[in-house]
């Protein structure tokens, strides 16, 4: 590194100072790359689902008919809060002293995200339950994976969450896990936006 | 339950039948090499007690430098057997004019399906990302890459495909959906049993792995690089690999999609692209492309770098028109995002599209030209050295402009209709990819050997190699020119016209030549072997080279540079040598902290070759075994907080102190001799 302009400008894992940035910068600049790649599986995605709301419906049932707007918005709420309660926790990462704040909100962060989890599942439950089956058209097709790849990255999320409380509990909360606690932040503050694009793509526009 | 659920249980679906003897003598002899040449290494390393060595020293490396040199093997071992095949097909089609020839239609249609998958993914991109793995962080003036355990990871999953598709070669049969596995063809009603699903997984571990370095590569670029090294200071072979590995980031998920996606059809009965219910062929081929053609220049632009570093080098000359070099590469790698339709001109789309589509595809001529001149112009009044990776590199410039003009003929849409399907366009890609990423790769590999094992390569055989490889690829692939405006159809076994008999006979011919240039780089590299105290060049830079990988010594140590450079120019080595400054002690070291060997990312590759064999057979118990051996083995290692080594100030000062000495006492000989004996790794211009 050259100079000491380009800093990564985000939540830092602790004081402002520039040389405290140094071992995180390139870290978390690689996760953010990563993050712009897994956002490319997501675009595709979602241009596949675009495709096949419309020629892939093969007499089955359509985007309004699988659609459930009130599940929906409960969904989208627990994602958000989930959100912001990561939030918090990288805020307590930063300043409190004593890790149990972040340990708190952490856990806090993961019961939403199983909440959201359970309530997806309850959707594919009842779709299959109304023979509305991903083998039934392209259109069902598309709807169950681009929500099943969203709901196995949360999945994914939970599990890191999980490996993480357990290094905590192992160790001090070093400087390592609390870059990890921040690339997992940026990880699911990205699943957030993707949730908000499936929820415009494939709730409303088909929907409403 | 009954014996036969059992069965499927614990074995899916595959049987006895689908071992060999095949009932075919040429699967047979296949299946009988990808069966005795592993097992002759085991034999080899168990009599000779390297395993211990094998396992401490390489597999479990986190150095770049190992890591880049293990991608490489991979590389040479699936070029083998893909040149193999190549073969089998051209002697196939020279001989089944109005014939039977020597293989079936369906063996033909798994050679010309396995030959791609193993050229594009398991040779020319193992080739690549391992030289870039090896020589871009010495550019940089970095110790290593930002994340070399992820790299490790990259190499094994990489290993792991490529096991994949050799196991093809022995247990059951590969796809015979071409290497871009087009449905509704490679769906379940037209490609039943486990073919295209070897390809689906194969492909997979490959694309994640590339789509990984190219993390690496990128990162490690933007955040790694010596003080003093801006980007346009950086060697154009960094940029190139900048490029490349931008593009691995955005195109490798179009790719790990549509496998994924083809494997939901094939597994769970969706309907993605199926000929019914909704199911939809054409996204398929959108997504294919929207990978496949930015992969035409992840292969392509780290040749470019390598032309770029080996024409300035050998011509003795700084590389003419740097900033326009580095904007063609930019300009190349933004376009390579907007033709993608390309490939599918005659299917359907409107012709306003085809237009859009083929201005796109011709734009790319004009940064590709710019190149082409420059490399001219570096030759110009250059004091040029015809070694073998120069002589590779004038034979490209050749070759690549015909073929940039059969892509841009290829380009206007209504041409492509007339030779669409045709030897044409096999014709016109190969004489991109041979030429341009092949040939490119094998000057790389001859132009950095000295540099990665500390002498040079035979320069004699290297000679004959060229020759074989130039005259071979020309009479293999300009008859296919001709046969494709003749009519003759691609991927086709057997053929009709006595007419194309002489060209099919002279293609076979080449290829028989190209088979003599991959013996003579054998013999070549067996040679300097042997002779490898008289070829030694341990000093470091043979070829008076102007970038910084050839400022530390041969094989470079662990650390790649004792201190780091102060970067003040592109050619930082050449000013260095200028200011006589190369060689002089530095005022003081530093310990240096290195990332310690770990087994983890061969068991993650094991796990995941497990994993995907047993999706293959669908034999679901190792399939989730294997899954979750992966992902548990990699929970483990972020447990492991003990993940670097530090070496000692004191050791670094006496390895490097030892090989100043070495330098500075080495007389120093003209660059015109550097093939002598003489040469010690200290050549320079002397005038």
């Amino acid at each position: 590194m050259n100079d000491n302009v380009a800093r990564h400008p985000g939540v830092a894992a602790e004081s402002s100072h520039p040389e405290v940035h140094r071992k995180p910068e390139p870290v978390m600049f690689g996760f953010w790359v990563f993050l712009m790649s897994d956002l490319v599986l997501f675009a595709v995605l979602l241009a596949t689902y675009a495709t096949m709301s419309v020629h892939g419906v093969a007499g089955g049932p359509a985007p309004r008919d699988v659609t459930d707007l009130a599940s929906a918005a409960i969904e989208t709420a627990l994602l958000l809060a989930s959100s912001f309660t990561f939030g918090l926790a990288s805020l307590a990462q930063k300043y409190e002293q004593d890790p149990r704040q972040t340990v708190r909100w952490l856990l806090v962060t993961a019961a939403l995200g199983l909440a959201f989890l359970g309530l997806e599942a309850r959707d594919f439950v009842r779709l299959v339950a109304d023979g509305a089956v991903p083998q039934r058209s392209g259109f069902l097709s598309a709807h169950f994976t681009l929500l099943a790849c969203h709901g196995l990255h949360v999945a994914a999320g939970l599990l890191w969450v999980g490996v993480l409380l357990m290094r905590m509990r192992v160790g001090r909360l070093q400087q390592v896990v609390r870059l990890r606690i921040m690339r997992l932040a940026l990880f699911w503050h990205m699943l957030d936006i993707v949730w908000v694009a499936i929820v415009t793509v494939a709730f409303l526009f088909g929907a409403v | 339950m009954t014996g036969h659920d059992w069965i499927y249980w614990l074995f899916g679906t595959l049987r006895w039948s689908d071992f060999p003897p095949k009932g075919d003598l040429i699967a047979d002899c296949a299946a009988g090499i990808a069966i005795a040449a592993p097992l002759a290494v085991v034999v080899l390393l168990t009599v000779k007690h390297r395993w211990r060595w094998l396992w401490e020293e390489w597999l479990t490396s986190l150095d770049h430098k190992r890591i880049g040199i293990m991608y490489t093997v991979i590389a040479f071992v699936m070029l083998a057997r893909a040149l193999i095949e190549a073969g089998l097909m051209r002697m196939q089609q020279a001989l089944a004019v109005n014939a039977d020839g020597v293989v079936s239609p369906e063996h033909f249609a798994q050679l010309f399906s396995t030959h791609g998958t193993a050229m594009i993914f398991f040779t020319a991109m193992p080739f690549l990302t391992g030289v870039i793995n090896y020589v871009m962080p010495l550019q940089i003036g970095a110790r290593d890459l930002t994340f070399p355990f992820l790299n490790a990871v990259g190499l094994w999953l990489t290993a792991a495909g490529a096991g994949i598709v050799m196991a093809s070669l022995v247990v059951g049969k590969f796809a015979i959906g071409g290497w871009s596995a087009y449905p509704p063809f490679t769906e379940t009603p037209f490609s039943p049993g486990e073919g295209v699903d070897y390809w689906i997984w194969a492909v997979s571990l490959a694309s994640v792995g590339s789509m990984l370095s190219g993390i690496n590569f990128a990162v490690t670029i933007y955040k790694e690089r010596a003080p003093g090294m801006q980007l346009f200071r950086m060697p154009l072979f960094c940029w190139c690999a900048l490029c490349t590995a931008i593009l691995m980031i955005f195109a490798m998920p179009p790719l790990t999609v549509a496998t994924g996606l083809l494997a939901l059809d094939r597994y769970a009965g969706f309907h993605f692209f199926t000929n019914d219910l909704g199911g939809n062929m054409m996204a398929y081929a959108n997504m294919f492309w929207l990978f496949g053609h930015p992969e035409v220049y992840i292969l392509v632009l780290p040749a470019f770098g390598i032309w770029s570093e080996v024409i300035s080098t050998f011509s003795g000359k700084r590389l003419y028109g740097y900033p326009s070099m580095v904007f063609a590469v930019m300009c190349i790698a933004v376009l390579s995002f907007t033709v993608w339709l390309h490939h599918f001109f005659t299917m359907g789309q409107s012709a306003s599209v085809n237009a859009a589509f083929g201005i796109a595809t011709m734009l790319i001529g004009i940064p590709t030209g710019v190149k082409v001149y420059d490399w001219l112009l570096t030759m110009y009044r250059g004091r040029i050295r015809l070694t073998a990776p120069m002589l590779f590199a004038i034979t490209f410039i050749a070759c690549f402009v015909i073929g940039g003009l059969s892509g841009i003929i290829l380009a206007n849409p209504p041409v492509d209709f007339a030779v669409h399907n045709s030897l044409f366009l096999v014709a016109h890609f190969h004489n991109m990819l041979v030429p341009g990423t092949l040939f490119g790769l094998l000057a790389g590999y001859m132009f950095w050997f000295p540099k990665v094992f500390g002498f040079r390569l035979d320069e004699r055989w290297g000679r004959i190699a060229w020759v074989c490889w130039s005259g071979g690829f020309l009479a293999a692939f300009m008859p296919l020119y001709i046969l494709g405006l003749m009519g003759a159809t691609r991927r086709t076994a057997q053929f009709y016209r006595a007419e194309y008999e002489p060209f099919l006979l002279f293609a076979w011919a080449g290829a028989w030549l190209i088979a003599f240039g991959f013996v003579a780089l054998l013999v070549q590299l067996w040679l300097s072997v042997k002779r490898r105290d008289e070829l030694a060049a341990p000093i470091g830079d043979p070829w008076d080279g102007h970038s910084l990988e050839w400022w530390t010594p041969s094989p470079p140590p662990e650390y790649n540079f004792a201190v780091l450079p102060k970067v003040v120019d592109t050619e930082t080595f050449t000013v260095m040598k200028r200011q006589e400054s190369a060689y002089r002690s530095p005022d003081s070291y530093e310990d240096i902290e290195v990332p310690r060997n770990t087994g983890i990312p061969v068991i993650i590759g094991a796990a995941a070759c497990v994993c995907a064999f047993a999706l293959v057979w669908h034999i679901w118990w190792a399939a989730v075994a294997g899954f979750a051996a992966a992902w548990g083995a990699l929970i483990v290692r972020s447990f492991d907080t003990d993940q670097m080594r530090t070496i000692p100030a004191a050791d670094v000062r006496r390895q490097h102190e030892a090989w100043l000495t070495r330098a500075r006492a080495a007389t120093p000989i003209d660059r015109f001799a550097e093939l002598e004996p003489a040469n010690r790794g200290r050549a320079v211009a002397t005038q």
